[in-house]
């Protein structure tokens, strides 16, 4: 019964995210600014002078960081788009079991995140490895988890931005918590030495360690407290607790 | 019970304002039932728990028995027509039809039918941001009709519409309930209602204030008349006081009738040896009575009590 009615829903979903322009062009900037920032990253590495503690897999995925934000912003506008047009009174009109319009927009949304990061995450790797040339990593196991990872990560992501948007059920507001948070989460909380032990749990930390963003694990400076599946696994988390969030929202409140 | 839309004791509290009071009435298939009321006096909240968007305070409505929730694709049951500007703007009409379509399993050549059926196959390839509020409301409709159901439920669905278009929708109501449809409209017009509809649900701020037919509404007001001249006012003026009948006179030296009929006045004309000229029911415009029913209830009149 449920995966019986869940099929149209999520048919349904996927039609709604294929029938707007916004899809086409926040999917398309990821995959730009991740595979355009790694060649550049990667060819501001190779000039460099100084490598000690150089992890070629930084300069690899280091544009992550940035191109995740189009994603973040695609996961925001699936949700609040519903709420800013009004669409979501036809949307719980045609699908009235909130848990199961809501898990149909997930799946929905999850797909096309994850299909991108399938395609973004390679050609992120070859432009990185194109700009670092000589110093650049070829494809071994320790490469291959932490492409995997990042596909991962960037899916796990865009669904935690769901869940945010699902609960705040408004695309300007969700964005502006967001975006913050995955900008200064990264670049600057992260560098403060007391405030660490508790930004490392932020949701854009905790991927890090599997995509070799968190700085050498060995140097005490930047070593988590947590290894790299267990960071994906509290990504994971973070995705299940906003996604809970959205749905008790979404239940609890008239649409 | 086939079709039958009840409401029971609905009640909808926003913090400390009532917005739904204590509202039960049923809707019969067959024929056009309109919903009337002010502005404000709780319509579309009360349509909105009917399709279980927003939750009642207390209270329930069923259709054909059962919770709105709890049908198995519902589009295929009840057709609504709630906000016709809830479309995403970026979205083509048939994209919008067809994303409904699929989430209720309809096959996806009936989007290409309501299209037709609205007028709108012109224009299904642009993005509803740019649409009329005439063209809005025609793909609201489409999107009520979509699932070919034998309930629809429509929100004002004249707003905004030029006359053409009026016409259109109360042609289409009235043939959706003369195929046995059930057929519940909101307006807070009543002159446009009473075109359509046979039977009337109105209320205000939230209650119910009549649940009657067209006819009984006008035919119930005090203040239908009947409108008579004779040669002899005084002594007809007598003859009625006398009957217990109220009587008035107008500023042309005619009498008006009230709470009585015609034949009845023809009678005592007869018995007392009156000749009668004219003898004319005056009942009370659908607008008077609708007011008369409301005038309590109304929250903002133009320059009236606050």
């Amino acid at each position: 019964m449920i995966v019986t009615s869940l099929r149209p829903a999520f048919v349904s979903e996927l039609t709604k995210i294929r029938t707007v322009r916004s899809t086409a062009w926040t999917l398309l900037l990821t995959l730009l600014v991740c595979a355009g920032l790694a060649y550049l990253v990667g060819a501001s590495f190779r000039g460099a002078t100084r490598r000690e503690n150089f992890d070629p897999l930084f300069a690899t995925f280091y544009s992550l960081t940035l191109g995740q934000l189009p994603l973040v912003v695609f996961g925001v506008l699936v949700v609040g788009a519903e709420y800013s047009s009004g669409t979501i009174r036809a949307s719980l009109t045609a699908v009235p079991r909130r848990g199961l319009y809501f898990a149909g927009k997930v799946l929905a949304c999850a797909l096309p995140a994850f299909c991108v990061s399938l395609l973004t995450v390679p050609a992120t790797f070859f432009s990185a490895q194109a700009g670092l040339g000589p110093y650049g990593t070829s494809l071994d196991s320790d490469v291959a988890a932490a492409a995997v990872g990042a596909c991962l990560n960037l899916t796990l992501i865009c669904v935690f931005a769901m869940g945010v948007a699902a609960m705040l059920r408004n695309t300007t507001l969700t964005l502006a918590i967001l975006l913050p948070v995955f900008f200064l989460g990264s670049q600057g909380l992260g560098n403060i030495p007391g405030l660490r032990t508790v930004t490392q749990y932020l949701p854009d930390q905790v991927g890090m360690v599997v995509m070799h963003l968190a700085g050498p694990q060995g140097d005490p400076r930047w070593a988590r407290d947590y290894g790299p599946w267990t960071g994906l696994g509290l990504l994971a988390l973070w995705a299940s607790i906003a996604l809970v969030g959205g749905f008790l929202v979404l239940r609890r409140r008239d649409a | 019970m086939a079709q039958v839309i009840e409401v029971r004791n609905l009640s909808k509290r926003y913090g400390d304002k009532v917005a739904v009071d204590g509202l039960s009435f049923t809707v019969r298939p067959g024929r056009v039932t309109g919903f009337l009321g002010p502005n404000g006096a709780g319509k579309t909240t009360t349509m909105r728990m009917m399709l279980d968007l927003d939750r009642p305070t207390t209270g329930q409505v069923l259709i054909d028995g059962s919770r709105y929730r709890r049908l198995a694709e519902p589009l295929r049951r009840v057709g609504a027509l709630l906000d016709a500007n809830a479309v995403h703007g970026g979205r083509s009409a048939h994209d919008h039809l067809l994303w409904l379509a699929q989430s209720n399993r309809i096959p996806s050549t009936r989007v290409r039918e309501v299209l037709e059926l609205t007028g709108l196959e012109s224009v299904a390839g642009r993005r509803a941001g740019g649409f009329s509020l005439g063209m809005a409301q025609r793909l609201g409709i489409a999107a009520a009709l979509l699932g070919d159901p034998p309930v629809l439920l429509l929100d004002e669905p004249v707003n905004g519409l030029d006359p053409e278009g009026v016409l259109w929708i109360r042609t289409l109501m009235k043939g959706l309930a003369a195929e046995g449809r059930t057929v519940f409209v909101s307006s807070h017009l009543m002159s446009e209602t009473a075109l359509a509809a046979e039977h009337l649900i109105v209320i205000g701020r939230g209650r119910l204030l009549a649940d009657t037919t067209v006819r009984d509404l006008v035919e119930a007001d005090p203040r239908s008349y009947v409108r008579i001249r004779t040669p002899e006012p005084e002594r007809m003026h007598t003859a009625l006081t006398h009957s217990g009948i109220r009587v008035r006179e107008a500023p042309d030296g005619a009498l008006e009738v009230y709470g009585t009929e015609t034949g009845k006045i023809g009678e005592l004309a007869a018995a007392a040896g009156l000749a009668v000229h004219e003898a004319s029911a005056q009942p009370v415009s659908l607008e008077e009575a609708f007011m008369r029913l409301t005038e309590d209830v109304v929250d903002h009149r133009a320059g009236g009590r606050r």
